[in-house]
């Protein structure tokens, strides 16, 4: 019976796939709602005062404050890239806030304390905060906690106990900077630098809350980790913090998935993720992305400007980055692996779809350093509409990366005729014994594939559906089950009304 | 039952159809030969109701309704069923979910109930292993690495499965060798019922050795220019289309 089991399973998603494009048609971005929270502000634009504020504002150590000024006046010496395959009109980094908290009231001791306002929005969404507790008990369930952030700071943290047990941390990036400042000072900024890039700098002067995790030595956390994102203040940039580090020998997988409400104006997002693994330690960091796209002329949505990196810091060990990619106007991001210690392997899945006037340049850089490191790129990327699809990669060998090995493989699918998929592979070998292998295709959505599906009964929306799944099947196989559901949905979603 | 009266059509701005009659009664399998490029694939596409294959004039109807002006899935919903010449590949899609998917969207068209995953998959091993189909190729993507045997045994499997009212089998001949070309034909022969009707497409004679029509239409240049017994078959054999004005 095992089979007809998987057989359900697949065939669930399949037809979760096809309700969430039908239930669309009535509600064209079902995200796009604003919750009414009393919100505190950071007064509008940016200079080192701002930066003491939100400092001040989160009670943070000196050494904290001047780990940021330092970082700002960096910011000021750089320059916004320019080299992305992507166009947007000048950011005015003074028009905007940087900070921006729900009004608490009292720290919370459990869920019935938090504003039932922002549950409502969490049950809009689809994210059953109360379930998760009452599945808890039931033997054999997943297990999954969720550190929420609305907006900027962290409000509901689950399972705590749980992971205490098992030594994992797991808290706002706030809490680490007063819990574990050994921790916070030994790794942030460890992996992307503070002058890393302009925008990575920028949310270093200027972040706001985000998770941190630490799994001690030959830990394996015994849950998913997941944590979802939000933006809900009108104009307000966000700048999520995130440092995930795991011991020898320990294990973490990590799950991100981001909705925004609808709105007018752009909204700059920024986020920085450094994860490092230390000898034979394993991190998956999976990521569902769908922020507002903007609308179908092009206007609002999201600036997704985001630096992604973790650092194979031991021998043996594994960073496995998996994203499906659906929303944001602007997409910048990179997911990369440094594959310092000998015989570390870096893994890179992605799926980025674009529809209307959205433009994603994205990719991955993996950087070998150690011997016998290995990495293995899969991207799927579909355009549709008179979207911008831009595959950037970069894969390197250091002069001591012997036998480094990569194996990269990049297919687009094009559904129309006015969108464009662009594949930019940079490959650089310092080590001629570095085996780079990469293929690439470059396919349209045929109407032969169409017309048998069709021909067999499958209306023309479920075989759109159903060819897309198709394409992506390889990289959704790589997300954890319950995520793979969500974004099965979502690639489904994005792409309504892009045929026909 | 079938039937075509007075069919134009076009493909771009060329008329192929030029105005064909055809009746298959309910329980017959009738066959259709002719030379290359006299419109019998087109004439299969038109009835399937295929994106750019438009029919200008006449009729198609199927138990008395007629067929032209639906999708291309409620066509199949009502029980048109084309095995094609080229069978398509679906890269990342398991033969066994297409298949499924495909019997509840008719089902549910036609306001049945969808069968349940351990019925469906009881009522697939038992016709798979009719057609010495391997359960495993059932796992793969659809059509994907297949041979070209492996392609047509799928395409009758999914008749099987899907049980249609009129079947067109475009070219089901071409790609196989003589034991799949048995098999195939088993299968299709199994399928013959009172209340089902088949249209066979073909080039050669070869193949209605197996499946035995009971009437054979020859068309040439868009239009059916003689009808017969299965000996026309034979005859069509051994003379060519010359005869009909239309070199072969």
């Amino acid at each position: 019976m095992s089979d007809a089991k998987s057989l359900d399973v697949k065939d669930g998603i399949e037809r979760e796939t096809v309700d969430a494009v039908r239930g669309l048609e009535a509600d064209k971005y079902k995200y796009g709602f604003t919750t009414a929270v009393e919100q505190e502000f950071a007064p509008k634009g940016l200079n080192a005062d701002t930066v003491r504020y939100i400092s001040q504002k989160k009670g943070e150590p000196d050494w904290m404050l001047e780990w940021r000024l330092g970082a700002f006046e960096r910011w000021l010496t750089m320059q916004e890239p320019d080299w992305a395959m992507v166009k947007y009109p000048p950011i005015d980094y003074q028009d905007a806030h940087y900070y921006a908290a729900p009004k608490e009231k009292a720290k919370v001791k459990s869920l019935d304390e938090i504003d039932p306002e922002i549950l409502e929005t969490y049950k809009k969404l689809g994210i059953p905060l109360r379930e998760q507790e009452v599945l808890l008990g039931v033997e054999g369930a997943p297990k999954v906690a969720v550190d929420a952030v609305f907006d900027s700071v962290s409000v509901v943290t689950t399972f705590k106990d749980e992971l205490a047990k098992a030594g994992v941390i797991f808290c706002s990036m706030s809490e680490a900077i007063r819990e574990h400042p050994e921790l916070v000072r030994k790794y942030l900024g460890s992996v992307v630098p503070v002058s890393d890039n302009f925008f990575a700098t920028l949310n270093s002067a200027v972040f706001s809350d985000g998770s941190f995790v630490y799994v001690p030595p030959g830990v394996r956390c015994p849950m998913e980790l997941s944590t979802y994102f939000r933006m809900n203040a009108s104009g307000t940039g966000q700048f999520e913090r995130t440092l995930i580090i795991v011991d020898k020998g320990g294990y973490v997988s990590y799950l991100e998935g981001c909705t925004a409400p609808m709105r007018d104006e752009n909204q700059l997002h920024a986020a920085v993720v450094e994860l490092v693994a230390l000898e034979d330690a394993e991190i998956k960091y999976s990521t569902v992305q769908n922020w507002w796209p903007g609308d179908a002329e092009g206007r609002g949505g999201i600036y997704n400007f985001v630096t992604k990196r973790g650092d194979c810091r031991g021998a043996r060990a594994k960073i496995s980055w998996t994203q499906v990619e659906t929303g944001s106007a602007v997409t910048w991001k990179y997911p990369s692996c440094i594959l310092r210690g000998d015989d570390s392997v870096g893994e890179f899945y992605s799926i980025a779809v674009t529809n209307g006037r959205q433009q994603a340049d994205t990719g991955t850089k993996m950087i070998h350093l150690g011997r016998n490191t290995r990495s293995r790129i899969i991207s799927k990327g579909i355009a549709a509409g008179r979207s911008q699809n831009t595959y950037r990669g970069l894969v390197s060998a250091h002069a001591k990366a012997t036998n480094a090995r990569n194996f990269t493989q990049c297919d687009s699918l094009l559904i129309g005729a006015k969108c464009g998929a662009h594949t930019v592979p940079y490959v650089e070998a310092k080590t001629p014994s570095a085996t780079f292998e990469h293929e690439a295709t470059t396919t349209r959505l045929s109407d032969d594939q169409i017309f048998y599906l069709r021909q067999r009964g499958i209306p023309e929306e479920e075989a759109v559906a159903l060819l897309v799944n198709g394409f992506v099947r390889e990289v959704l196989q790589h997300l954890p089950m319950e995520f793979a559901v969500e974004a099965q949905k979502l690639v489904a979603v994005s792409l309504e009304g892009s045929v026909g | 039952m079938l039937k075509i009266e007075n069919l134009h059509a076009r493909v771009e701005d060329a008329e192929i159809l030029h105005g064909v009659d055809l009746v298959v009664p309910a329980g017959e399998v009738h066959a259709i030969m002719g030379p290359n490029g006299a419109g019998k694939s087109t004439l299969s596409y038109v009835l399937a109701g295929r994106d750019g294959y438009e029919a200008t004039q006449g009729c198609a109807l199927l138990d008395g309704e007629d067929l032209l002006g639906l999708e291309p899935e409620s066509r199949a919903a009502k029980g048109v069923f084309l095995s094609f010449q080229y069978p398509v590949e679906i890269p990342g899609v398991p033969t066994l979910t297409f298949l499924r998917l495909a019997l509840n969207a008719q089902r549910k068209a036609r306001g049945e109930a969808e069968v349940s995953s351990p019925e469906f998959l009881k009522l697939v091993r038992a016709k798979a292993a009719a057609l010495k189909i391997d359960p495993d190729m059932l796992k793969r993507p659809v059509n994907v690495g297949f041979s070209g045997g492996e392609k047509k045994r799928l395409e009758t499997l999914q008749m099987m499965v899907l049980e249609p009212r009129f079947a067109i089998l475009d070219e089901t001949d071409s790609g196989l060798d003589i034991d799949a070309l048995r098999i195939v034909s088993e299968g299709v022969n199994a399928l013959r019922a009172a209340d089902r009707s088949m249209l066979v497409i073909t080039h050669y004679q070869r193949l209605l050795d197996y499946i035995r029509p009971d009437r054979v239409h020859v068309l040439v240049d868009g239009r059916i220019v003689d009808s017969g017994g299965p000996e026309l078959a034979h005859e069509l054999e051994a003379r060519g289309y010359d005869r009909y004005g239309k070199a072969a």
